[in-house]
């Protein structure tokens, strides 16, 4: 449809000579917390763009409002740090308009799961070709610990002081209910190498990939992690041939493991709608959905000679010849 | 309006010629039509093609829709009402005109609607079908037979036509065919060139069989036939002598080929009245031209698909309507913040919530200009004409650009379906955008470089080496670094806002219609323009000192309006929004709620500017304008 960039930049390859390093995708220094489990995250993602020399001009890292939608600034990337629950539509826009970009989403739980849901449901169905991360931290960080949608009932907070009042909704659950999903998978912030192995996977998966990662907030909920972190029969890790693999020092960890086809979306849901025992790894991967970029480009590139053509046979539609 | 004494003359019945030995001949300067059924029979075929016709005979026109606010109403109800206006004239009309002089109905219950609604000038000519005179239903027979009684007793002259059983000799379905029996009638009625209805029919029915195509041609030379042998009545519509091509296109297809040649390729919408058909057709024909139509979930996803799509290649265009306009303003601030072109169209309805969804009104121009919260400048611009639909998306477009803000284009409901002639553009290579801009960035330069005086910077867009940088919401300096220190907030709204005035410099002063100095200026904006003008014309042609401007840009505003109004002892807007009556008990200087453009005028030149407004979901007539204008001259 479009002709995204008429200009020629320099491709990857024209640039083994001066390759990216870590420091090309590292913008104003963090101010997260310390500790904070989206600094773990930000890492990832640097170590992602190095590792595939991703020119820093032609990624663009697109976030809603929260803390963690603070990742973009630090980045040495493009970057659209947007409105409040607002970041997929935006990243949608971009996407349509430049394929040849790499787009990448940072969201909170509150960003994506409550004012962004309609977008969230949305964007999965779109399955436009993007990385979002979901920094599910169960806490609205920003705006100093108000209740979120995912936070575990009985959690007191600013806004429930008694405890929160429901059931949490559950990202994977919800995602994996959606029609036309593609890569859905769950990450946590304290297990570095395995949150850097699903986000390459994300980021090569064809198709939307939603990754929600438990992330830590050590400012308003300290140890809110800690059973997952210390007690080994809350986590299942999950591997498979067509999956993540995993290298055994880290899979000893886990006392619970599975393989587990990313293909079964039966199990997948299974996996994910059992709060005993979180599923680490990756749950559904399906590379032949539909992009909506994909069938909405079917229009080859046109001059503006050929786009002249084309109006004036509408015009033609619609003329009135004067009076003979 | 050049000539509008002439205009009282023509149209008077006395003074009318009469051909001896031949069916008297009115000679009108225009004439305002209707043809109204139950929808699905056809009143709108017969409608767009008589206008058509006309159109090709060098007449000036302008149609507007008559649409029930039910899809499929019972039949022969009184809301049911659907089919067409149109205003016929010698000269080129710029507004659907006063009541109805001529009706053709299908049946009298949607013609008692259009009597009630007061469509209708007294002394209506009606032509009915009067089958129901004959149905075997006695109830139906009643209610036609008293219908017809009072609007005969009324004054209405009515004359009973039997459509269907004329037309049962042609085909066997006469209710559907029946419509282009009618434009056969009036073809003969308006003197009219039976070959180009011939033509019309066949353009109508061209994806028909030929048999379909002949059927209906021999109806409406039956109609025509009829006419000749059973009714006496003529008029004639003199025509103008026109060189150019015209096209004849709705307000809103208008606006969808007028995105198209804008070179705006995106167009992200979420579907609500009246501004849904612009994007129907736009979804039918853009990707012809290289773009596309996005459908999003929602009024807000709409306007962030656009933003994304403007900030990573070239300015793009949400199309709504109030309400939707309402859920866009956050991200309309985001635009302005950040300082993303963005077009964003309101086709406007009446409000406020669900209001009147079909029907127009002029009231979102002060959401259109202070909608969203904190300082967030943008352009609004207000189309008054269906040629301006066109034009407009292309200005807002440039303006966009040049000066990286969203641009607001007002139309409405009127406009949207109103259909008027205007030249064919021509079409030229720099209204389609620039290849996006792909160049690497000097060393140095940042991405809010704001230029002192006129607030304006470059872009950077994804893409181009050198220029990454994160755009944010949040107050941030010329590097696009979130900035919470006092001097760098106020730095980035103060740029923001010169932007507007380095934009104002470029506009020129708008032109007067009418006295260049005298007792009253009138004021208006949008679509309300041609009812204006020739209301203005009729009180001037009285010998009264008056004038009108109108106002393209509303935000900001062009200079030398001030120097304007002052060459007048009185000003006046004229608006489609709700401005507080001043005989009402309570309401004194101190409460009165002006109309929108009246706020703007008294707030900004600090002039006395009183308003008269009118909603009532319909086109302001120029009768009734011209009646307030006569009596604000003799109130003061
Ligand atoms: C329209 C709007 N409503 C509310 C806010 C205030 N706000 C900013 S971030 C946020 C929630 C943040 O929580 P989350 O998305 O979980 O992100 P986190 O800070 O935890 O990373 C809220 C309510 C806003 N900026 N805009
Ligand atoms: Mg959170």
């Amino acid at each position: 449809m479009f002709d995204p960039i008429e200009v020629l930049s320099p491709s990857v390859s024209d640039l083994d000579d001066e390759a990216y390093s870590l420091d090309d995708f590292e913008g104003v220094d963090s101010r997260w917390c310390h500790r904070c489990g989206n600094n773990a995250i930000l890492t990832a993602v640097q170590k992602l763009c190095a590792e595939e020399q991703l020119a820093p001009e032609k990624t663009v890292f697109v976030s809603g409002i929260g803390c963690s939608s603070r990742l973009p600034h630090y980045m040495g990337t493009y970057g659209f740090h947007a409105l409040h629950g607002r970041a997929l539509p935006v990243a949608e826009g971009i996407k349509i308009r430049r394929p040849d970009l790499h787009v990448f989403v940072t969201t909170g739980d509150g960003d994506c799961c409550s004012i962004g849901a309609g977008h969230w449901l949305h964007a999965i169905r779109y399955n436009m070709n993007m990385t979002v991360l979901l920094h599910d931290n169960q806490i609205y960080g920003l705006t100093k610990k108000q209740v979120s949608p995912t936070s575990p009932r009985g959690l007191v907070s600013n806004t429930s002081p008694h405890g929160a009042h429901l059931e949490p909704l559950n990202p994977l659950a919800a995602t994996l209910g959606m029609s036309n999903i593609s890569f859905v998978a769950h990450a946590v912030d304290w297990v570095p190498s395995v949150l850097c192995d699903i986000i390459k996977q994300a980021f090569h998966h064809r198709g939307l990939a939603f990754v929600c990662i438990m992330q830590r907030c050590p400012n308003y909920l300290p140890d809110h992690f800690e059973e997952y972190i210390k007690d080994p029969e809350r986590m299942v890790l999950l591997t498979h041939a067509q999956g993540l693999q995993v290298e055994d020092a880290v899979a000893k960890r886990f006392k619970h493991r599975e393989e587990h086809d990313p293909r079964d979306i039966d199990r997948a849901r299974e996996l994910a709608n059992n709060r005993e025992r979180v599923p680490l790894g990756i749950l559904y991967r399906n590379p032949d959905v539909l992009c909506y970029e994909d069938v909405r480009a079917g229009v080859e590139h046109l001059s503006v000679s050929d786009k002249i053509s084309a109006l004036e046979r509408e015009f033609d539609k619609f003329t009135v010849q004067p009076p003979s | 309006m050049n000539d509008s004494t002439a205009v009282s003359t023509l149209n008077d019945d006395q003074s009318s010629p009469v051909v001896a030995g031949q069916p008297q001949v009115r000679r009108l300067r225009d004439h305002v039509i209707e043809i109204i059924s139950d929808s699905g029979e056809g009143a709108q075929k017969c409608g767009q093609s008589f206008a058509s016709i006309a159109a090709k005979m060098g007449h000036g026109i302008w149609t507007v829709e008559i649409i029930p606010a039910e899809i499929e109403p019972p039949a022969r109800s009184i809301e049911g009402a659907s089919g067409n206006r149109i205003r016929v004239g010698s000269f080129e009309v710029a507004n659907g005109g006063d009541e109805a002089d001529l009706v053709v109905a299908f049946n009298e219950q949607v013609l008692l609607g259009r009597v009630r609604t007061g469509a209708l000038k007294p002394g209506c000519i009606i032509l009915l079908e009067n089958k129901w005179r004959h149905h075997q239903d006695l109830a139906i027979v009643a209610a036609y037979t008293s219908t017809y009684d009072k609007l005969v007793a009324d004054g209405y002259r009515v004359y009973e036509i039997p459509m269907e059983q004329v037309c049962l000799q042609h085909t066997s379905t006469p209710q559907r065919g029946k419509n282009m029996f009618v434009l056969g009638m009036l073809n003969r009625l308006y003197h009219q060139d039976l070959e180009l209805a011939r033509e019309q029919v066949a353009f109508t029915f061209r994806s028909k069989s030929a048999d379909v195509v002949d059927r209906n041609i021999k109806l409406l030379q039956a109609g025509y036939d009829w006419v000749g042998e059973n009714l006496d009545l003529r008029f004639e519509i003199p025509s103008a002598k026109r060189e150019q091509a015209q096209i004849v296109v709705s307000g809103n297809t208008s606006l969808a080929l007028g995105i198209m040649a804008s070179g705006m390729e995106i167009c992200a919408m979420y579907p609500i009245t009246p501004a849904t058909s612009a994007s129907h057709y736009l979804s039918e024909v853009f990707e012809n031209v290289g773009g596309l139509v996005h459908q999003a979930e929602d009024e807000i996803a709409a306007c962030g698909f656009a933003i994304g799509a403007s900030y990573a290649g070239k300015c793009s265009v949400t199309i709504t309507s109030g309400p939707g306009m309402a859920l866009k303003q956050e991200l309309i601030g985001l635009a302005a913040m950040a300082e993303i072109p963005l077009v964003i169209v309101n086709v406007q309805r009446g409000g406020p919530s669900t209001g009147l969804p079909t029907k127009v009104e002029q009231g979102d121009l002060l959401q259109a200009i202070f909608g969203t919260h904190g300082d967030a400048p943008r352009v609004v611009l207000a189309a008054a004409t269906i040629e301006e639909c066109f034009y407009l998306p292309i200005t807002a477009r440039k303006i966009a650009e040049a000066f990286n803000l969203p641009v607001v284009l007002l139309t409405d409901a009127n406009l949207a379906t109103a259909q008027q002639p205007f030249a064919r553009p021509r079409l030229r290579k720099d209204w389609f955008a620039a290849p996006v801009d792909q160049s690497a960035i000097p060393e140095g330069e940042a991405p809010y470089d704001w230029d002192h005086t006129t607030g304006l910077h470059r872009r950077f867009t994804p893409g181009q080496p050198g220029g990454m940088h994160t755009l944010t919401g949040l107050a941030h300096d010329r590097k696009s670094r979130v900035a919470y220190d006092p001097a760098t907030n106020e730095e980035g709204l103060r740029h923001r806002s010169l932007k507007l005035a380095a934009f104002q410099k470029t506009l020129t002063v708008p032109e007067v219609c009418g006295d260049a100095n005298g007792d009253l200026l009138v004021v208006g904006w949008g679509s309300t323009k041609g009812v204006i003008e020739e209301a203005v014309e009729q009180v001037r042609a009285e010998g009264q000192a008056v004038a009108c401007l109108h106002l393209t840009y509303l935000q900001p505003m062009a200079s030398g309006i001030g120097d304007i109004m002052k060459r007048y002892q009185q000003v006046m807007t004229v608006e489609m929004n709700w401005g507080d009556r001043v005989d009402d008990e309570l309401i004194d200087s101190e409460n009165r709620r002006y109309s929108s453009l009246a706020w703007l005028l008294r707030a900004r030149y600090l002039v006395d500017v009183d308003c008269w407004t009118e909603v009532q979901g319909q086109p302001l007539k120029p009768r009734s304008v011209a009646r307030v204008i006569r009596n604000k001259l003799t109130k003061e």
